[in-house]
């Protein structure tokens, strides 16, 4: 008899040194269908994923594979060997490698020989690549691709071994827009290959626009499971995180007709051309674009970080000259960055640290010795303000999640009471709950006068949080929208315009 | 009912810091107690314990230089090239500057002159090193590597091989003062090394700037750290710290030499590793490395006692220790992260459910 699923797995209780990660989760995915797992940071997910692949073993509960019972079985090899692959965050893919050799790599080594036949090799892999009509040099170097061209370098491989379940674990989190709506035309195609898909994500768009059937997780338990068609977007964040929230648009209540700071033609060679603005206090000024668009460039300039081939930067009326991150702090310029693990955050430094470094200097004698009462004043004062959920300031960051991270670079920036305050992507990687949170303080911040940029492809993100939206696009600001009169598809489109854009 | 609860972890957290601290304490009390029993006529001696006082502060100064730039995930495999360096230019100073039958008065004011500018050359080395690493970023295990060679050869050239002796006496006599009447200068010294370091480490910017660079130094330029100045200024320090140790070496052996002390420099990287620093930065204190030291002094003394192990087992010992003890703080600091992320984990459910 031919089994309806091809996962079910009942029940799964998991604990990590006593805290319960999961509860009795049920997930039951049918051969062949979109199935969506959603959920908020920390809810499960990767726990259960983990379960599926026999990356973790289970505490109790049943996992069957096409309705064999497989529980006592589970392991990696196991979950290859039943068709079910999974694709992690990273990939899982060797960037000092080929393309060929990634994609060959696991069935020779599963196959056990032990010499290279480069013919084989790439046999194997021009078969892979062709089931999703992948176009990609297959002896360029993994690394050096663009992100989506990894993950499509991940799905052929997880296709060679003859997949019936791919699993991804957040897989749009580093894709751009068109890249996502690249990636859902070849999750379609696979589905129309007979093989299941199961996409965790905890983007509400993504869900609807992909998924046939939906499981939502929350604090290790299920919450709601069902066809997508019966969901709306209020029910879904609910579903989400147990909390209703309206989606109030900003507006700002400009204190000054006069600049905080203004850009006039500043240009550099390969990255942007001739960007001009303004920016006046309790602004919040979006900039939207794709990767590669000169966002981030512009921001890296305005910080100090990187040098402007020409052009002028304007602070309260005066020229600057942003030549380092310590000028940029001279000006009053705060910013927070695009990779919070790696740019923003001392990870294994204790929480405190990571709150006054750059006011250390504030917060000392002219001999460099560190006031210790301002200092664990500061910290108590930040962490009351901003609501960072912290057992002891002395703990290592790393001891965070993702939100309250993200509110730990913000305290940093804001202790340095600056007056503009730039964000790249201030809630990537944050869940929903956080998202909110995050978005009232800049809110609040915006009214208590100070001028905000955010720099963000997360468009509903821009559209209700900014004051005025500038798009970038190939280097240069192409147009400004009013976030009140523009929709989201509107802007999309304004954004990618390819035929615009030349 | 929650500030209890903040309190005890307090407290976990507090002794967690200091386990370091407690384990090496034990294991310096284990390594006196078992040399005291094995052989206390001889370990147990005055003269013993001053050949003790008088050693460690050479390796010991330079074992703080290198801590310095292990906190920054550096190293500095160059301190002993940089004291023989500046033990060199202040003989050669000494030899060149003070003529026969010099009154005390002349000879005293070339002898503060010649360590003047032994320290300054020792400083000047530290902060090539800097340079080196901060705008140039070559790996500082190369840069260091490179300087050592450099150094060294430098010293070759002016001793021509041999060794500067024939000091003024008043140099050693100096250099052996007692401080307060009962402490040697070159403990004095040390003491005094270790007391500055641990305030500049605990209570200074460029002690936190330090620690933070170590562990990210990607996040510190954005937070608006200078990085190469908080380089340079580690590597000169110890350059400085080193060019001290070197003035100490010259008063210990009355004589410079391009190849004193080369044993040290394994011994301080051991050192600084067993005194709980870790060496991709970030992490470390002043008081487990001062610790550190005094196990290694008691340990390298009490070898002697045996005349059976010959001094070629030396350097095996000191290499096989080094394995050892980076083998063991890998396993503790695996047993460390899992405690921390299953016990404080925030986004566990538990806590999102008061989301």
């Amino acid at each position: 008899m031919q089994e309806e699923y091809i996962l079910k797995a009942t029940d799964i209780i998991k604990s990590f040194a006593g805290v319960k990660a999961l509860q009795g989760v049920n997930l039951e995915i049918k051969k062949g269908e979109i199935h969506c797992l959603a959920g908020e940071n920390g809810c499960g997910k990767s726990t259960l994923i983990k379960i599926i692949s026999g990356v973790y073993s289970l505490d109790s509960g049943k996992v069957e594979f096409n309705g064999v019972d497989q529980t006592h079985q589970l392991s990696p090899i196991n979950a290859i060997m039943n068709g079910i692959q999974v694709i992690y965050q990273d990939f899982s893919i060797f960037p000092n490698l080929s393309v060929m050799e990634n994609l060959a790599y696991n069935s020779e080594l599963m196959q056990k020989r032990k010499f290279v036949n480069w013919k084989r090799f790439r046999a194997i892999a021009e078969e892979a690549v062709s089931k999703i009509n992948f176009n990609v040099d297959l002896e360029a170097k993994v690394g050096t691709l663009p992100v989506a061209d990894k993950q499509l370098v991940a799905i052929s491989r997880a296709l060679i071994n003859n997949a019936k379940l791919i699993i991804m674990d957040e897989p749009t989190t580093a894709l751009t827009k068109k890249e996502v709506e690249a990636l859902f035309r070849i999750i379609k195609d696979l589905q129309s290959q007979g093989i299941a898909i199961l996409f965790v994500s905890h983007k509400l768009d993504e869900v609807f626009e992909i998924s046939e059937r939906f499981t939502i997780l929350r604090n290790g338990q299920n919450v709601k499971d069902g066809d997508t068609s019966e969901l709306d977007s209020d029910k879904f964040t609910y579903y989400m995180t147990g909390r209703h929230f309206e989606n109030k648009h900003f507006t700002a209540e400009v204190k000054d007709e006069k600049p905080v700071l203004e850009v006039r033609n500043l240009s550099c060679e390969g990255d942007y051309q001739d960007v001009t603005f303004d920016l006046r206090k309790g602004e919040i000024l979006g900039i939207t674009g794709l990767l590669g668009s000169g966002r981030t460039e512009l921001a890296l300039s305005l910080f100090g970080l990187k040098k402007p081939t020409s052009g002028k930067i304007l602070m309260d009326g005066k020229e600057v000259k942003l030549t380092s991150v310590q000028e940029a702090m001279k000006n009053k310029i705060g910013y927070v960055p695009e990779d919070r693990l790696t740019e923003g955050l001392f990870l294994d430094q204790s929480i405190g640290r990571n709150i006054v470094i750059s006011e250390l200097k504030d917060l000392s004698s002219r001999i460099g010795m560190i006031d210790q009462e301002k200092r664990q004043s500061e910290v108590g004062r930040w962490v009351d303000e901003l609501k960072i959920k912290v057992a002891d300031p002395d703990l290592p960051a790393s001891t965070l999640s993702g939100g309250n991270q993200q509110r730990i670079v913000l305290a940093k920036w804001l202790a340095t009471n600056p007056k503009v305050l730039i964000l790249n992507g201030p809630t990537v990687g944050v869940d929903i709950g956080s998202k909110h949170d995050m978005h009232a303080i800049l809110h609040e911040l915006a009214n208590s006068g100070l001028g905000i940029i955010i720099i963000s492809d997360d468009l509903p993100e821009v559209i209700t949080n900014c004051s005025r939206v500038l798009i970038m696009r190939g280097g240069k600001i192409t147009g400004e929208v009013d976030p009140l009169q523009v929709t989201e598809a509107d802007l999309a489109k304004q954004v990618t315009d390819v035929a615009v854009n030349g | 009912m929650k500030n209890d609860a903040t309190f005890s972890m307090r407290i976990k957290n507090w002794y967690g810091h200091d386990k370091n601290f407690a384990r090496l304490l034990i294991i310096f009390i284990l390594v006196v107690v078992a040399f005291s029993i094995i052989n206390p006529s001889k370990f147990l001696s005055v003269a013993n314990f001053q050949s003790m006082v008088y050693q460690f502060p050479e390796f010991g100064l330079m074992s703080l230089g290198v801590m310095l730039t292990m906190l920054l995930g550096g190293i500095d495999l160059s301190v002993v090239g940089m004291a023989n360096l500046t033990a060199i230019t202040a003989a050669s100073t000494l030899v060149a500057f003070v003529p026969e039958g010099a009154s005390d008065g002349q000879t005293m004011m070339v002898i503060v002159f010649a360590v003047a500018l032994g320290i300054i050359v020792g400083s000047a080395a530290g902060f090539l090193n800097g340079n080196l690493v901060s705008r140039l970023h070559i790996p500082p295990i190369l840069a260091t590597l490179g300087s050592q060679q450099l150094f060294t050869g430098i010293g070759l050239i002016i001793t021509q091989g041999s060794s500067i002796s024939r000091l003024p006496a008043m140099y050693a006599e100096t250099g052996k003062t007692l401080v307060a009447g009962f402490i040697p200068l070159a403990l004095f010294i040390f003491i005094g090394a270790v007391i500055v370091l641990s305030i500049i480490l605990n209570k200074t910017t460029f002690g936190t700037s330090l620690y933070m660079m170590g562990s990210n130094p990607v996040a510190s330029k954005f937070s608006g750290l200078n990085n190469t100045a908080v380089t340079n200024k580690a590597y000169m320090l110890s350059g400085t710290l080193s060019a001290i140790a070197g003035l100490i070496m010259l008063v210990n052996y009355n004589s410079a030499k391009p190849d004193y002390g080369s044993a040290y420099t394994l011994q301080c990287i051991l050192i600084v590793v067993l005194g709980g620093v870790n060496p991709n930065g970030g992490f470390g204190k002043v008081g487990g490395v001062a610790l550190a030291i005094l196990i290694l002094q008691v340990l390298s003394s009490g070898l002697n006692l045996f005349p059976t192990i010959s001094n070629f087992y030396r350097q095996l010992i000191w290499g096989g220790v080094l394995l050892a003890v980076l083998t063991l703080n890998y396993f503790t600091e695996l047993r460390e992260k899992k405690r921390i992320s299953t016990s404080y984990k925030d986004d566990k459910p538990k806590e999102t459910a008061k989301a």
